[in-house]
């Protein structure tokens, strides 16, 4: 394994990555007497795209879901931007930059798109409930700003033609699109995505891949993804880290990790 | 005098473009929605735009007489792209944005763009792809720059840069760009645009000014066009319609050309900008009456009725109302509440509630959908054209449209109708040539400026209208001698709305025989009402209840064709239901959606040997290209049908 200094790394492409942007360290979870995660240290550097990836059951679920304070790790520590904590709840996350998508869409489908992705940039608002309601002066002006942004996310992500349909009536591949959407409202810091690629078909996600590839290059969006499509892993993300039975069995570049022992044998099994 | 006075100051499309900067600076030029609101620039602003982006041509060595290629959706920047080419003595070729790379490869190589404006990352891949065979392309410059920051810059420009570039140099070239401007004359060559060619290789066909301002002119003239129309940009901008409809009409009158936000979203813009003036051709107006039918068909009951009963009676005096014939006081009352219970609803709903003068062409529209939208109070017209003709030949004036015929001769158009029934034509439009292709200019115009159409047709005693009736190379005769008229009998078909194309054979034959596509939406739809279940296309089309009700279409088609003494031997006696839908991708169709009927007979040989030889069901294997270029292959057994003919066993006794 690739050592990766304090000072960043170059990636396969040739880009320069810099400092620690999530730094994980011994997490533990435990399910009662199950051990989701064991003892896995791990870090998120600023601008990369990182995936975490392994077989069904590895953990990966329950580490995004450490990783916006979800779960909560009996041991270990986390430090994001700076500060170090062992307990955050989900909104604690949200408020400190990291928003994230869900493996099984989780939209207000009655909601058009539009509406979902304005309710991404909730915590962005200022003005208090009431001062909304009259829909006048500086609210008016906070919601017209508002609104701005999230039609640079629909421009971003071309789906100005759903914009007025209730999401509950759109494709599969279009309705993560929008939950894309939603996230990117918040305007992370570092955006969690959990297989956003899971149950498309090779068009949608030829189109997903350049999106979050987009994402991370225009809008230089720290990315951490769960995929299961080793292709589409290995073309997207800068560096990989690889759980099996809740364990990290590798980490480091694509290329690195693709030849591991200890990847190939977590993937096709070994004889006993 | 004056006019030609006019004429010979307003020589080219940026001397127009200086008139309207002076005479309409304020007036609103272009609009564009973006982020979800309309952007607007004013004639001054747009100017001044556009002069940028020819300054900036000049700082990137552009010469005069270089082609530039425009590539991309209806967006101002790229009109602005190929007026700011026009400043500095080069020639605009817009192309088609939706044609694979090898058919883009084939017209750059061809019109030796040096320069390329692309709308988007999808088309500088594209461009740069091509790049590898055809070596002449120096500038890529595109408009939205998503994606592209990592790409080598040394010739690849953001339009902003190089407008940016233009503004600083106009110390250094303004005066080269007066000079240039100014030389522009009335001959020079305004446009190219390539025709997308039922047969063979497209060909560039040359416009001069003079073609394409004439041309505007007399049609605006026509239809009394004024700077305060609006209309929506949203046909390809490599089609002769959308350039003289957005540039050369536009610029010619002065009015304001409206951007879509993005092709999908087309129908929302055009409801929310509501044209004055307005081109479709008939596809577009058939998938809106389907659209309005099928959502009728799920509406509530007393909708329903309401909406059948008002329409009802549209049809009965909608069109003399439009026409200014004399109605009854009585019918007059009951339309004008119609229009406020459904017709103006509809109207909006379809986004044609100001259309004052609304166009179609390019291929027959049915009789049905023709009078479905005249009886709404729309002004639908039909005209006749083509690139070589600047588009104009043959316009129907108000108060005389009908669906069967395409109109008189356009101010300026002298009309000939050949011994063989070709069409021939003679007008201020005609082009100059197609480029780098002397032969087939001399085989298309003559040395008097008559051009031949290459469709078959006739003027009709005493209203002096022009019918169409096929292709003149495709009108043939059968085994026996019999008149067939192919697109004539496909025009029927097409016109139930649950066939989209039909192709039908028969030339040289003892009998006639037919393909069918089946309409997804409409007969998707009908399929859902009727509880069949389908998984695909092809289980659709390939269902015996849509064979029976294809079969029931195919022979009221031969009822009506059997009326006709003169083509009624193109009755079909046998035809199938087509697994896949005829696509440009795989060759079949033009990206204008016309048949290529040489490459159909071609590919689809084993289909059309089982429609003469007697068989129940073929099997076949078809290839087909996906959007990206990769190629599949899927197979199916197909059906084939004998349908009812009539009058037939009189031809054979005798």
């Amino acid at each position: 394994m690739m050592d990766q200094g304090v000072e960043g790394y170059v990636t396969e492409d040739g880009r320069q990555i810099g400092g620690v942007l999530m730094a994980l360290q011994n997490i533990t979870l435990r399910f009662g007497g199950v051990v989701a995660l064991r003892d896995i240290s791990f870090d998120i550097r600023e601008g990369e795209i990182r995936a975490i990836i392994g077989p069904n059951g590895a953990g990966k679920t329950s580490m995004l879901n450490v990783i916006n304070g979800f779960y909560h790790p009996q041991e270990g520590q986390i430090t994001f931007g700076g500060k170090t904590r062992s307990r955050m709840r989900p909104y604690e996350a949200a408020k400190q930059g990291i928003s994230r998508t869900f493996q099984n869409v989780a939209l207000f489908t009655g909601m058009t798109t539009l509406d979902n992705i304005m309710a991404g940039r909730t915590l962005k608002m200022h003005r208090n409930f009431f001062w909304q309601m009259l829909r006048h002066g500086p609210a008016l002006e906070e919601e017209i700003e508002h609104r701005r942004k999230v039609e640079e996310i629909i421009d971003f992500l071309e789906i100005e033609h759903i914009r007025r349909t209730p999401v509950g009536q759109l494709p599969y591949g279009l309705q993560k699109r929008v939950e894309l959407g939603r996230a990117l409202a918040a305007e992370p810091s570092l955006l969690l995505l959990d297989e956003p690629m899971a149950g498309m078909n090779v068009e949608e996600k030829e189109d997903m891949s350049r999106f979050i590839l987009d994402v991370n290059d225009q809008l230089g969006t720290t990315i951490a993804l769960i995929e299961h499509d080793m292709g589409v892993v290995m073309d997207l993300a800068d560096r990989v880290v690889v759980l099996d039975y809740g364990k990290k069995i590798a980490d480091g570049l694509p290329s690195e990790v693709q030849n591991d022992q200890a990847v190939i044998d977590a993937y096709l099994g070994v004889p006993h | 005098m004056g006019k030609q006075a006019a004429s010979e100051e307003l020589a080219s499309i940026p001397a127009l473009l200086a008139r309207n900067a002076r005479k309409f600076g304020a007036k609103t030029a272009y609009r564009e929605k973006e982020f979800g609101i309309w952007q607007s620039w004013t004639w001054l602003e747009a100017s001044e735009e556009i002069r940028a982006i020819a300054l900036g041509l000049l700082t990137l060595g552009i010469e005069r007489g270089d082609h530039v290629a425009i590539i991309g959706r209806n967006r101002p920047a790229l009109y602005w792209s190929m007026v700011a080419a026009q400043m500095v003595g080069a020639v605009p070729v817009p192309l088609y944005q939706d044609a694979v790379a090898e058919e883009m490869a084939y017209v750059l190589d061809h019109c030796g763009a040096r320069f390329v404006f692309c709308e988007d990352q999808e088309q500088v891949d594209k461009v740069i792809e091509i790049q590898e065979k055809v070596h002449h392309i120096e500038h890529v410059i595109y408009v939205e720059p998503r994606g592209l920051r990592k790409y080598d810059h040394s010739h690849l420009h953001w339009i902003r840069d190089v407008q940016a570039e233009g503004r600083a140099a106009q110390q250094r070239f303004g005066a080269e760009l007066a000079a240039r401007t100014d030389e522009l004359g009335y001959d020079d060559t305004c446009v190219m645009l390539y025709t997308s060619g039922t047969t063979g290789r497209p060909k560039g066909v040359v416009l001069s000014n003079r073609n394409i301002i004439e041309s505007s002119k007399n049609s605006a003239e026509f239809d009394k066009l004024t700077a305060d129309e609006e209309v929506l940009a949203y046909l390809p901008m490599a089609w002769v319609g959308d350039f003289i409809f957005s540039i050369g009409q536009a610029y010619w009158c002065g009015f304001c050309v409206n951007c879509p936000e993005s092709a999908d979203t087309v129908m929302v813009d055009l409801r929310e900008i509501g044209p004055t003036y307005y081109f479709a051709p008939p596809r577009v107006f058939e998938t809106q009456l389907t659209g309005v039918m099928i959502r009728m068909e799920d509406a509530s009951r007393v909708k329903k009725w309401l909406f059948d009963t008002f329409m009802q009676h549209a049809r009965k005096v909608g069109p003399q109302i439009l026409d200014g014939k004399p109605v009854g006081l009585w019918d007059r009352f009951k339309y004008w509440l119609g229009d406020i219970v459904i017709y103006g609803p509809l109207k909006n709903m379809l986004g044609l509630s100001r259309v004052r003068v609304g166009y179609t062409a390019g291929e027959a529209i049915g009789p049905e959908i023709f009078d479905f939208y005249r009886s709404l109070g729309i002004n639908l017209k039909q005209l006749y054209g083509q690139t070589e003709a600047s588009v104009f030949i043959t316009l129907q004036p108000d108060g005389e449209v009908r669906s069967d015929t395409v109109g008189v001769p356009g101010p300026g158009v002298e009309i000939r109708i050949a011994e063989n029934g070709e069409v021939f034509y003679r007008s201020p439009g005609v082009f100059v040539e197609y480029y780098r292709n002397p032969e087939s200019t001399a085989s298309t115009k003559d040395a008097e400026g008559w051009v031949a159409t290459g469709d078959a047709g006739f003027i009709e005693e005493g209203t002096g209208h022009l019918r169409i009736i096929d292709r003149a190379k495709d009108v043939g005769k059968m085994a026996d001698g019999r008149m067939f008229a192919p697109k004539y009998v496909e025009n029927k078909l097409k016109f139930f709305p649950n066939i989209l194309e039909a192709v039908v054979f028969g030339s040289g034959r003892e009998f006639c025989t037919a393909f069918i596509n089946i309409d997804l939406t409409a007969v998707g739809n009908w399929a859902e009402r009727n509880n069949i279940a389908y998984a695909s296309y092809q289980e659709l089309a390939a269902h015996p209840k849509v064979y029976e009700m294809i079969q029931g279409h195919v022979e009221e088609v031969n009822r009506s064709i059997a009326q006709d003494e003169m083509l009624s031997g193109c009755q079909i006696h046998r035809f199938l239901i087509l697994h896949k839908e005829l696509d440009a991708d795989d060759g079949e169709m033009t990206r204008t959606r016309k048949v290529r009927r040489r490459i159909v007979e071609e590919k689809y040989a084993d289909l059309i040997g089982a429609l003469y030889d007697g068989s129940k069901e073929i099997y076949t294997e078809t290839e087909v290209t996906y959007e990206d270029g990769r190629k599949g292959k899927i197979s199916a057994t197909l059906e084939i049908r004998d349908a009812a003919v009539v009058g037939e066993g009189k031809v054979a006794a005798q």
